[in-house]
């Protein structure tokens, strides 16, 4: 089996859940011995080959990744938009080699979430994978998320493989009710002209379902995976207690909820610190409204995390709250539990469904967070009961499961093509 | 010989109110929710099956007969929200084929962690018998069948009580028949009787279970179970929830025309009969003495208290509402004293159970949580609202004391406090 998989970021270069799932992934089905040849965005221009970058970052163990051969476009990195603004300008009617019709709608709308000017870049993203397609050998086409919907599906007609495409998030779940048409669009597109589509949950199945018009039977739940990382938690007798969120602070995420939680918190306990750790469009906002409250001297602000320092943050917290408006996934919640930390879920949002050792709250309610905060900080028996039932189910989201899931659709889509 | 001993237990808890750290007020109940839980049980289960059974006692001329425990806290719910239940249980209780058991006014699980709650509790539900059906009851029957020597030893001190029921499991009994009368080690005058746990839940659980080999149940294959027993045993405990009928088992199995035809065919043998459980152990003699050492239940399979404290979240709620008994009962205050009583239904600590968590089981019937940790997060704010009203009396008691000995009058009766309450309340 040779898969074509094209994907937008890949760790150490990422900003969201969407470069995790696909190093985990990608990593467990090479173990399983699948092939794979993996399309990223390139570095700016005169850059080296991506695949340098990531190894000489000491990401990519050889063995682990020997089934796969990384290939770059050489367009820029920055899907998501940074605290300090972006620009929006969009090339208007951009001719692109691949033909796809979807260009004549992707001119206009808001750009805030994304970095520089996305259009073109997934543009560019999209002739050059198409290119590169052209020169390679595969059986099927795997494209995570919208971006590299165009290119898959062009890749797919010149091809003949059949393209399934991974959503691990949509445009309802970033932006609401008030989506980007252009983006709409190319998803609508790429998940209509799929052979199959994968969504990370039910909840996002059903977004598909609901907005998008795809009948049910086409698509595929496959719950993404964690690594565990047996880390223990330094259980030190510090004095304060503190509750950690861990994402970009952005409207998806509902940053203005956990902070509005904390403060009722603080009414009825003080020995409580809040973390926010991430970046994002919303963080001068967020700490402007912790300052309103009164509460900035009890909300820390860390920006954006990687690697050591996620795990260290980690292992500071006593409680992880993802308070999300909508969250496909949510992989940072499984880690917090793999890496025993309680937590406290959106139930507008996947892993809610697919995890029992957890509490979970409607994000607008804020008073019910509180006082599921309040309750953990409080009751020790609660904390460890949430602490190790928590971890032990956590642990049962291997990717080796999703991986093989993902080979099992492969093999479906196949036969029937 | 086989005597068929039918035991029911009737039982609704006081259900919580989604109750936050916010709240400030006392009221902890979901009137609602327990209105609506009840009238629904009364609809299906309590009214059709109690109807039924008086049919049967009236048809039968009372050779069919029965026994029921009714918990103080279910008799409190069918007075405001089904009197019509009360009244045909009153019925029933009139037609002198009834017996009606003692157990613990709160379904507690007082017996485990303060003896002196527990007989205060069973003194209640004594009252409230007595006031509804007038019996007195003779028979003891704890929550959930908990047992063990000592609460047999502490059930025969009170001189009530003229014997016990348990649950008659195999991996408890042994090569031991649960179809003889026992008595508890150490007890000179308290007998015990033993669930037959097979045929209790084959209509209990198994019946309308259709992958059950012996599936569909009919009276006549019961009844030949029945017979069975004739010669190895003088009485076949049937003890189960009433909600069985109805509830558990929905009418469309055919559990109502099975009670219906059971005691024609049992009756068919003359060595047959129906006995209460007080006829049963003036019937027979006791045949062994019983060591049970350890706690057994009649819950799960394990027939153990796991299901009530088996994780770090149960057994700290449970030393949590114990540990506050004195300050309650020191605040005389009759509204307190009963809040914290309603807290201690065993039924609040069941819904923290983790056991079948992912199974959603039997466990999930009538719980009005989304998950066992939710309910005791409910459950300790709402602990925590009682606590608070005990140290705001005990506080501003001690307080007048102090200023009532400095102007050396005495201070206001109690008496006065709680009737004032009380009407207040009313």
């Amino acid at each position: 089996m040779k898969v074509f998989m094209l994907g937008w970021e890949f760790p150490p270069f990422i900003s969201g859940g969407l470069g995790t799932a696909c190093y985990g992934l990608t990593k467990a089905m090479s173990r399983q011995g699948t092939k794979i040849t993996f399309v990223l965005p390139g570095g700016n221009d005169q850059t080296s080959d991506f695949m340098k970058i990531l190894t000489a970052d000491g990401f990519l163990n050889s063995e682990e990744f020997k089934n796969i051969t990384f290939r770059s476009t050489h367009t820029a990195l920055n899907p998501y938009a940074s605290a300090s603004g972006v620009s929006t300008s969009i090339e208007k009617n951009v001719e692109t080699k691949s033909g796809s019709p979807i260009w004549q709608t992707a001119s206009s709308g808001n750009q805030k979430h994304y970095g520089g000017d996305v259009f073109e870049k997934v543009q560019k993203y999209t002739s050059n994978a198409t290119q590169i397609a052209a020169t390679e050998k595969f059986n099927i086409i795997h494209a995570h998320d919208w971006m590299t919907f165009p290119a898959a599906i062009a890749a797919s007609e010149i091809s003949g493989k059949p393209a399934v495409v991974h959503v691990h998030s949509t445009e309802f779940d970033r932006c609401g009710d008030y989506v980007n048409q252009a983006i709409y669009d190319i998803e609508r597109y790429g998940m209509h002209k799929a052979h199959k589509i994968i969504a990370v949950s039910n909840y996002t199945k059903n977004i598909i379902i609901n907005r998008y018009s795809v009948p049910a039977e086409k698509i595929k739940v496959v719950y993404n995976g964690v690594e565990s990382c047996g880390a223990t938690r330094n259980i030190s007798n510090k004095r304060d207690k503190i509750v950690l969120y861990l994402g970009r602070i952005t409207f998806q995420k509902g940053p203005e909820y956990f902070i509005a939680a904390a403060k009722r918190v603080l009414e009825k306990m003080s020995n409580v610190k809040f973390v926010i750790a991430g970046d994002g469009d919303m963080t001068h906002r967020m700490i402007e409204y912790a300052a309103y409250l009164g509460i900035g001297h009890k909300v820390f602000f860390t920006r954006f995390l990687r690697g050591q320092n996620v795990e260290r943050v980690y292992r500071m917290s006593d409680l992880y709250v993802m308070p999300s408006v909508s969250e496909p996934f949510g992989i940072a919640a499984l880690e917090a539990m793999i890496n025993n930390v309680p937590v406290i879920l959106s139930r507008q949002s996947g892993i809610a469904e697919a995890v029992s050792n957890a509490l979970k709250v409607n994000f607008w309610d804020v008073d019910e967070m509180a006082d599921k905060i309040a309750a953990v900080l409080k009751h020790q028996p609660l904390r460890t009961m949430l602490t190790e039932n928590g971890c032990a189910e956590a642990g049962g989201f291997r990717w080796d499961n999703s991986a093989a899931k993902v080979n099992e659709i492969y093999r479906q889509v196949l036969a029937c093509a | 010989m086989a005597a068929v001993c039918f035991y029911f237990q009737v039982h609704q808890p006081f259900r919580l109110r989604n109750y936050t750290i916010f709240e400030t007020d006392s009221n902890y109940y979901d009137d609602f929710k327990n209105s609506q839980i009840c009238r629904k049980v009364a609809d299906k289960c309590y009214l059709p099956a109690n109807r039924l059974i008086l049919e049967l006692i009236r048809r039968y001329n009372g050779k069919f007969r029965v026994a029921y425990s009714i918990t103080g806290v279910l008799l409190e719910q069918l007075e405001k929200y089904a009197p019509d239940v009360l009244y045909t249980f009153k019925e029933l209780a009139d037609t002198g084929c009834v017996e009606f058991l003692g157990e613990t006014y709160h379904h507690s699980l007082s017996s485990l962690y303060s003896h002196k709650e527990f007989l205060d509790q069973i003194d209640l539900h004594t009252q409230a018998i007595e006031k509804h059906f007038a019996q007195k009851p003779k028979i003891f029957r704890n929550t959930e069948l908990i047992y063990n020597n000592q609460i047999a030893e502490l059930i025969e001190s009170t001189g009530q009580f003229d014997a016990i029921l348990a649950e008659g499991a195999d991996h408890i009994l042994g090569y031991k028949s649960p179809n003889f009368i026992y008595q508890p080690l150490r007890c000179k005058k308290l007998k015990l009787l033993l669930k037959n746990y097979k045929l209790s839940d084959d209509i209990a659980f198994r019946f309308s279970n259709q992958g059950w080999a012996e599936w569909p149940l009919r009276a006549p294959k019961f009844a030949q179970w029945v017979n069975a027993v004739n010669g190895c045993g003088y009485t076949v405990n049937l003890f189960m929830d009433y909600e069985t009928f109805g509830e558990h088992q929905w009418e469309s199995t055919g559990i109502f025309n099975f009670l219906r035809h059971l005691p024609g065919e049992i009756l068919n043998h003359p060595d047959n009969s129906f006995k209460t459980p007080s006829e049963v152990i003036q019937s027979y003699p006791v045949c062994e003495t019983l060591d049970i050492p350890y706690t057994i239940s009649w819950a799960d399979i394990e027939r153990d208290v796991s299901a009530w404290l088996g994780n770090p979240m149960q057994r700290n709620a449970l030393t949590e509402v114990y540990k506050i008994e004195q300050m309650v009962k020191d605040t005389a205050d009759s509204g307190i004293i009963e809040d914290w009583r309603k807290l201690l239904t065993s039924d609040h600590f069941y819904y923290m159970c983790t056991k079948w968590f992912s199974d959603g089981d039997v466990h999930k019937y009538f719980n009005p949580y989304d998950s066992p940790y939710d309910s005791y997060i409910n459950f300790m704010n709402v602990l925590d609202n009682l606590c608070s009203r005990c140290k705001n009396i005990l506080y501003t008691d001690s307080r007048q004391l102090l200023t009532a000995k400095k102007a050396g009058t005495k201070r206001a009766s109690r008496k006065n406090r709680d009737r004032d309450y009380v009407s207040e309340r009313n």
